[in-house]
């Protein structure tokens, strides 16, 4: 990039005077409208359940324990964990973990050939990438649902050519929010992996090759290694915002198994209405969510030292 | 072929790349024929029409589909100038500010719109209004989508910033032009296709959500997303795939746009270095 | 200058928001539940700008006034049980004696309803009964018995869709074993609790406003569902047979309520009045395809709508009931057995 000479080692400070009064709108914007409003969640996961909804405002503990205790029907056996909603989690970070990997398997390569094209179609193929991603997401949802359904085009065509006797049942699986949490997050993952492997110096890739390395070799101890930073970056863009989807879960896998996300609306919008309950729910995702990037931090640090 | 070419590349790739291709537009490419279904069931082909395109403007629901278009747009442009002035100013504090205490933290805090899953923005959001008594409505969505669009509408302008030469506002500086007029006539002619950039990312984030939307909408209150999945959830109908195709083209034409801007400002930067 | 873009903005959204705010009516509706001619015919007579917002479950109609939307709507439409909850809850506005100029419209049998006794917060909408449809191709079987659903044949199993909605999920269930509703046994509950569980096993998915959609488009061979939501998924093309169960069906009413607080009092009580005419409620009743409780609306109603398989019960069939609401202890149970299912 031969803009990027920039600031370089040296930080400009032009600007520093009236540093504070240019900094002052996002704090207060992002402080007053995100930050006080987690920490009322945070407050709220421990109020009291309201009768028929709402909220009473004393402290408890009930909903950590109803997350993880069960106590029977009716609230008077001995606790033992309760593995409901530890499934929950599980299943959304499985679901969540299994979208990441297919999204790195299709998406790596993808990001490499990319970063490998001569400059002029390499811009191309890149729009092409970022096209879907500003496409508004519950269309693209729903154009996946519409694909994939028992008498959908895709079951239509595959028994036209005689691929398939019956319909595959994908719609309302686990599989199909699988699907439709790779679809979503695809362009996540090629687009930090191309960045950096387009950083990556083939003379590297000469010198092993005279070293009589492999090419599997070459990929996986000299190319992998450099752009590790770019895997970790695209790792996390599809897994956290895997890890709360709502759209797949409950367009695709037609909301019998509850995943984090659908348990949180369920407590808000739909039937349960157990507000300090759905408090709690989202404090442990994003408590989650927060570690998973803490890790992200580390690695990055790790990185460049 | 020399040599060099060979060794960057792995068979196989291409067909990856294009599987790649083939998987993120296959159904939005099925959707956009699919529209113009002269049928009234979606699964029969019944010919090209543009009958359904027609029932969007003229047809039961359009009144439904005006209102939550005019809600829609207005509120992502709204949201979209805000979140991008306030982002500009703090890519200019951040990026032009010298080294400082907290600076870690002041980023921390502009990325944070990010970092939290967009279902704990909603549920916080939502607690928090409804706690301060804070009315659902029109306004109440557009504080959210601005403060959820400020990172996105940060990150093209730093990245930008961060690729501009400082002796420019330096020599401005060393001709007494004031803190102002360095950035209004100096800076601001250089950073704009970041600021563009910025404000499209953020109009297209604010048009795009659904999450945060449905939980803070108030009374009668629809954007375009809440609309369609409302009505996809009882099924969905060719009217559904006519006004998905218009926003998926809209959506095309605006990163389209988004483009052409940065490969002029590159061409811009360039001359001028 | 950023505070001044940002204040002109709210501003901007402020006076979006209330421009309209003369001649408004914001009603909280179920969906696909109303003609949109209708509401059209209304806004223009009376020259009032309605917006319709739509829930899916009585349940989920309740939270969302909880959480914050009370104050925004000015009619409602819940079912027989929902209306008796909110009553206790005190949600609900009284319609003063003489407010109403239709209210002798309403048939004697609606009148004085366990849930509103002489109609002082509600007026019928529709009513019908909920029961679940199965797609003959599918299945040839009985299906004059709620095994279909709790205790489905090998062909039916996971390609059954569900009501979203508690009350009536579980009155259905409640019927399946015989026990009564709000039941304080806890053998009764335990068994409940313990049939739900292994029916989940053979279901497909949890949808209401999917309900009528998975039956056409053939995502699911079997669907709970109302009967005149079954009747549209078989106009529109599935080949499907509503059941009325041996064991018994849930039957209900949906009503208009007036809210309290409401920011259009008069606008609500001109609409209600405007619903209790015969041509007016013929036409929800065409479209929904249910029943309502208004005299001298069948001169306007569909000939082929009384006689359809889906709004004459079977002759030996169980009878219906309606949904029971509960004491707090008793529902907190059932709150948790639905919890447990659905999670």
């Amino acid at each position: 990039m031969a803009a990027g000479t920039g600031s370089g080692s040296t930080v400009s400070a032009i600007f520093s005077p009236v540093r504070f009064w240019l900094l002052l709108p996002s704090w207060v914007v992002i402080g007053f409208f995100l930050l006080v409003p987690v920490l009322l969640m945070l407050t709220y996961s421990f109020l009291t359940k309201e009768f028929r909804g709402g909220v009473i405002w004393e402290f408890s503990l009930a909903s950590y324990d109803q997350f993880l205790f069960d106590r029977g029907l009716f609230g008077d056996e001995a606790p033992v964990i309760k593995w409901t909603y530890i499934n929950i989690f599980i299943r959304s970070i499985l679901q969540a973990f299994g979208a990441t990997i297919f999204c790195l398997l299709i998406g790596f390569p993808t990001a490499y050939f990319i970063a490998t094209r001569p400059i002029q179609s390499r811009t191309i193929w890149l729009f092409l990438i970022t096209v879907p991603y500003w496409v508004n997401l519950l269309i693209r949802t729903v154009s996946m649902k519409f694909l994939i359904r028992d008498s959908g085009p895709l079951n239509e065509l595959l028994l036209y050519i005689g691929l398939i006797d019956a319909p595959l049942h994908v719609i309302n699986t686990n599989f199909a929010v699988q699907l439709g949490l790779f679809y979503s997050y695809l362009p996540f993952m090629v687009l930090p992996i191309y960045a950096s492997v387009e950083r990556y110096n083939f003379t590297f890739s000469e010198v092993a090759s005279d070293l009589y390395a492999s090419k599997v070799t070459i990929l996986w101890e000299v190319i992998l290694p450099v752009v590790k930073p770019g895997i970790i970056a695209g790792s996390i863009l599809v897994f956290v915002p895997s890890l709360g989807a709502f759209l797949a879960p409950d367009l695709l896998g037609g909301a019998k198994t509850f995943m984090i996300g659908s348990l949180i609306e369920d407590q808000f919008k739909g039937n349960a209405g157990n507000w300090p309950f759905g408090a709690a729910a989202s404090m442990i995702l994003l408590s989650l969510v927060l570690v998973v990037l803490m890790f992200y931090v580390r690695a990055q640090n790790k990185d460049q030292t | 072929m020399d040599r060099t070419f060979d060794i960057k590349h792995y068979r196989g790739f291409f067909s990856i790349t294009c599987l790649c291709l083939v998987i993120l537009y296959g159904p939005l490419i099925i959707v956009m024929i699919y529209s113009f279904n002269d049928s009234v069931s979606i699964t029969n082909w019944g010919g090209i029409s543009l009958r359904w395109y027609v029932e969007i403007f003229t047809g039961l629901e359009s009144a439904k589909f005006k209102a939550a278009a005019w809600n829609s747009f207005s509120i992502a442009i709204m949201a979209a100038i805000v979140s991008t002035v306030i982002a500009t100013a703090a890519a200019i504090g951040m990026i032009r500010g010298g080294n400082f205490k907290g600076k870690f933290a002041s980023f921390a805090l502009i990325s944070l719109p990010i970092m939290v899953p967009e279902i704990v923005t909603a549920v916080a959001t939502l607690i928090f209004f409804s706690t301060i008594g804070f009315k659902l409505g029109t306004l109440s969505i557009l504080v959210a989508h601005t403060v959820f669009c400020i990172p996105f509408a940060y990150l093209p302008i730093s990245a930008r910033l961060q690729g501009i030469d400082a002796s420019y506002e330096e020599a401005a500086q060393d001709l007494f032009a004031n803190r102002w007029k360095t950035f209004r006539y100096v800076l601001m002619p250089i950073m704009w296709p970041g600021i563009v950039a910025g404000f499209l990312l953020a109009f297209i984030i604010s048009l795009d959500d659904f999450i945060i939307t449905n939980f803070i909408k108030g009374a009668g209150i629809e954007t375009l997303p809440t609309a369609i999945f409302g009505s996809v959830k009882q099924g969905i109908k060719p009217n559904i795939m006519a006004l998905s195709t218009l926003l998926l083209l809209f959506s095309i034409a605006l990163v389209t746009l988004s483009y052409f801007i940065g490969k002029r400002g590159e061409a811009n930067q360039n001359t001028q270095q | 200058m950023i505070m001044k873009t940002f204040f002109s903005a709210a501003t901007l959204a402020l006076i979006a928001n209330s421009a309209v705010a003369e001649g408004k009516l914001s009603v909280y509706h179920w969906f696909e539940y109303i003609p949109a001619e209708l509401v059209e015919k209304f806004s223009t007579k009376y020259d009032v700008d309605v917006t319709v917002d739509t829930f899916d479950s009585n349940e989920s109609m309740l939270a969302s006034l909880k959480a914050g939307t009370m104050g925004s709507y000015d009619v409602a439409v819940p079912g027989d049980y929902m209306v008796e909850i909110m009553v206790g809850l005190g949600l609900l506005d009284t319609i003063a004696a003489g407010e109403l100029t239709n209210i002798n419209n309403i048939e004697e049998q609606w009148l004085n309803v366990p849930f509103d006794m002489g109609r002082k917060h509600s007026i019928p909408y529709q009513w019908g009964s909920t029961s679940f449809s199965v797609n003959r191709d599918a299945y040839s079987g009985n299906i004059n018995t709620t095994d279909i659903i709790f205790n489905p044949p090998e062909q039916l199993k996971g390609k059954i869709n569900v009501l979203d909605s508690q009350g009536e999920v579980m009155a259905m269930a409640a019927l399946h074993l015989g026990i009564p509703q709000c039941s304080t046994d806890r053998d009764q509950l335990k068994s409940l609790d313990a049939l739900l569980q292994s029916a989940k096993e053979n279901w497909a998915s949890f949808g209401s406003d999917t309900a009528k959609e998975v039956l056409v488009s053939g995502d699911a061979a079997v669907g709970m569902i109302w009967n005149g939501y079954g009747a549209r998924a078989r106009a529109e093309g599935a080949n499907i047979e509503y059941s009325y169960p041996d064991q018994g069906y849930v039957v209900w009413m949906d009503n208009v309520v007036l809210l309290n607080e409401a920011p259009n009092r008069a606008n609500a009580i001109l609409f209600m009045d405007f619903l209790l005419e015969p041509e007016n409620i013929a036409a929800v009743t065409n479209y929904a395809m249910y029943a309502d409780g208004i005299k001298g609306s069948t001169p306007f109603l569909d000939a082929e709508l009384a006689s359809s398989p889906e709004h004459n019960p079977r002759a030996g069939s169980g009878a219906g009931v309606f949904v029971s609401v509960c004491d707090q202890a008793t529902q907190e149970v059932y709150d948790q057995i639905w919890t447990r299912l659905r999670s």
